[in-house]
């Protein structure tokens, strides 16, 4: 069963954060947070930015254009970023994906 | 002994928070504001667990915090920078108000953790903390079966509420971690406890070995493990974690008796840790009241909670190193361990400041190995239970 909720994270993913994992940001140490069960994580700036796009709407795709063409950046090398990161908070379960829509 | 049993330091992930968080605000001199606090609101439970974590001087239902005066104490917490709390006891579901208390610290922007023994639980009850905010329940089982498992917890049914409880929990779509409190009465079961785990689908589980102090410390001889035990555990939880890696994490204590060096209890005295008390003492740990000679401040004193964190004599009295003795004050690794727990070395040496005897270079820590292995070899398996009669015996032979 705890095997079904792992997901693997693609271009086409809408990630959100689960309703158990906030993202918070810390007025007295002047940081972003993630708050977990049992645990703090403390997210870079990057990750904290691409977090507030995973609103379980966007997909992983929309939020990789958005950011290459804020940064003027190279697609490819976002993309990859991209989904390590949130590949990796998904494998320590702070990561879920909207269901498909069926427009 | 086996490298296996020593304690095997964490490696903090690059991305841990308490890490980086810790690197930015706490020093030696200035400690910042722990992350996580652990509120005990009632020390009442159903459950009479022989090693339960509470003092063996319960405090009374009549001098508990009323819900005005927690919720106070949780805005407070909040305004300080505190992020996690931690709803404890006894049995935190006792209190009549855990549903109020849970929504005001949601409201205040604390994210919420319910620890908790579940008998007390009703579907409608979890429902309406998972309304008020809660964010993730911890249930502790005594086995993984009802024999064992109502035994060790002094009441009868309780494991089947527990089962049931925990069902509840992912069907209310709230993450769970199974906590499992080991020792020699229960570690033939841990396989088929980590199995449990699965099963119920817990997102954590926590093995930890009894720490002796309180209650368990009186009941030492019917909990100590053997060596042979602790092996087989040791690699019992290796095998499990990482065969269910991505589906169970597998958090392991190991009972330090058994260690050669000592736990970095708290993570240091008064550097990233405190309770607060039912009755409201803000506390370096939750059996610190053990320690006879402290006084403790509580939050209805004058001071404000940062000022008793920062100031207090209770927290300045085993910070940093300062106060340390040989063999720690001249240790390499004294900012490592911070020479181990206090409330052991008082409990096992008479005095705080003395080496906790875990530690292999502390004079005691011979004997007191010595002590467990005979205990674990041939000492009764009667428990004494946790009441606030002081402790009842159990009735029937040697509780086999």
């Amino acid at each position: 069963m705890a095997g079904a909720r792992h997901i693997t994270v693609s271009e086409e993913s809408r990630p959100v954060l689960p309703r158990h994992t906030k993202l918070k940001f810390d007025e007295t140490r002047q940081v972003w947070v993630i708050l977990a069960p049992e645990r703090v994580l403390a997210p870079d700036e990057i990750a904290v930015e691409v977090l507030k796009l995973c609103d379980g709407v966007s997909r992983v795709a929309e939020i990789v254009d958005q950011l290459a063409a804020k940064y003027a950046a190279p697609r490819e090398a976002i993309l990859t970023d991209v989904i390590a990161m949130l590949q990796d908070l998904a494998d320590k379960g702070f990561l879920t994906e909207a269901r498909e829509k069926t427009s | 002994m086996s490298e296996a049993l020593t304690d095997t330091p964490s490696t903090p992930a690059a991305n841990d928070g308490l890490a980086v968080l810790e690197s930015r605000k706490s020093t030696a001199e200035t400690f910042g504001i722990p992350l996580a606090v652990l509120a005990e609101l009632t020390h009442r439970c159903p459950l009479q667990c022989p090693y339960c974590s509470n003092p063996v001087e319960l405090d009374r239902a009549s001098g508990e915090l009323t819900t005005e005066e927690w919720k106070k104490v949780l805005s407070e917490l909040a305004e300080i920078g505190v992020l996690q709390i931690h709803f404890s006891g006894g049995e935190p579901t006792a209190r009549k108000d855990l549903v109020e208390l849970v929504k005001h610290a949601s409201d205040v922007g604390l994210y919420t953790n319910l620890i908790t023994s579940a008998v007390l639980l009703t579907r409608e009850k979890l429902a309406a903390l998972a309304d008020a905010g809660l964010c993730h329940v911890q249930i502790s089982f005594q086995g993984n079966e009802p024999v064992i498992a109502d035994r060790v917890a002094g009441l009868k049914d309780s494991h089947r509420k527990k089962i049931e409880a925990a069902k509840w929990t992912r069907e209310l779509d709230l993450p769970l971690t199974v906590n499992a409190v080991m020792h020699r009465q229960n570690l033939h079961q841990l396989p088929d406890i980590i199995q449990m785990a699965v099963d119920l689908d817990a997102d954590r589980l926590e093995v930890a070995n009894v720490q002796y102090y309180g209650w368990a410390l009186k009941n030492r001889a019917a909990l100590m493990p053997t060596l042979a035990q602790l092996e087989d555990t040791t690699r019992i939880v290796e095998e499990a974690s990482e065969r269910l890696k991505g589906v169970l994490t597998i958090d392991y204590v190991v009972p330090d008796y058994y260690a050669l060096r000592p736990k970095k209890c708290m993570g240091g005295w008064g550097r990233q840790f405190f309770n607060i008390s039912p009755t409201g003492k803000i506390l370096p740990c939750h059996a610190a009241e053990s320690i006879t000679g402290l006084e403790f401040e509580s939050v209805r004193s004058n001071h404000s909670i940062a000022w008793i964190w920062q100031n207090s004599d209770a927290f300045n009295r085993y910070r940093g190193t300062g106060w340390m003795k040989e063999p720690c004050k001249s240790c390499e690794f004294r900012e490592i361990d911070f020479g181990g727990c206090r409330c052991q070395a008082f409990a096992l040496t008479g005095d705080a400041a003395n080496t906790d005897p875990a530690c292999a270079l502390s004079p005691m820590h011979e004997a007191i190995f010595k002590q467990a292995e005979i205990e674990a070899e041939g000492a009764t398996n009667r428990f004494l239970y946790r009441n606030f009669a002081g402790g009842t015996l159990e009735t029937g032979g040697d509780g086999a």
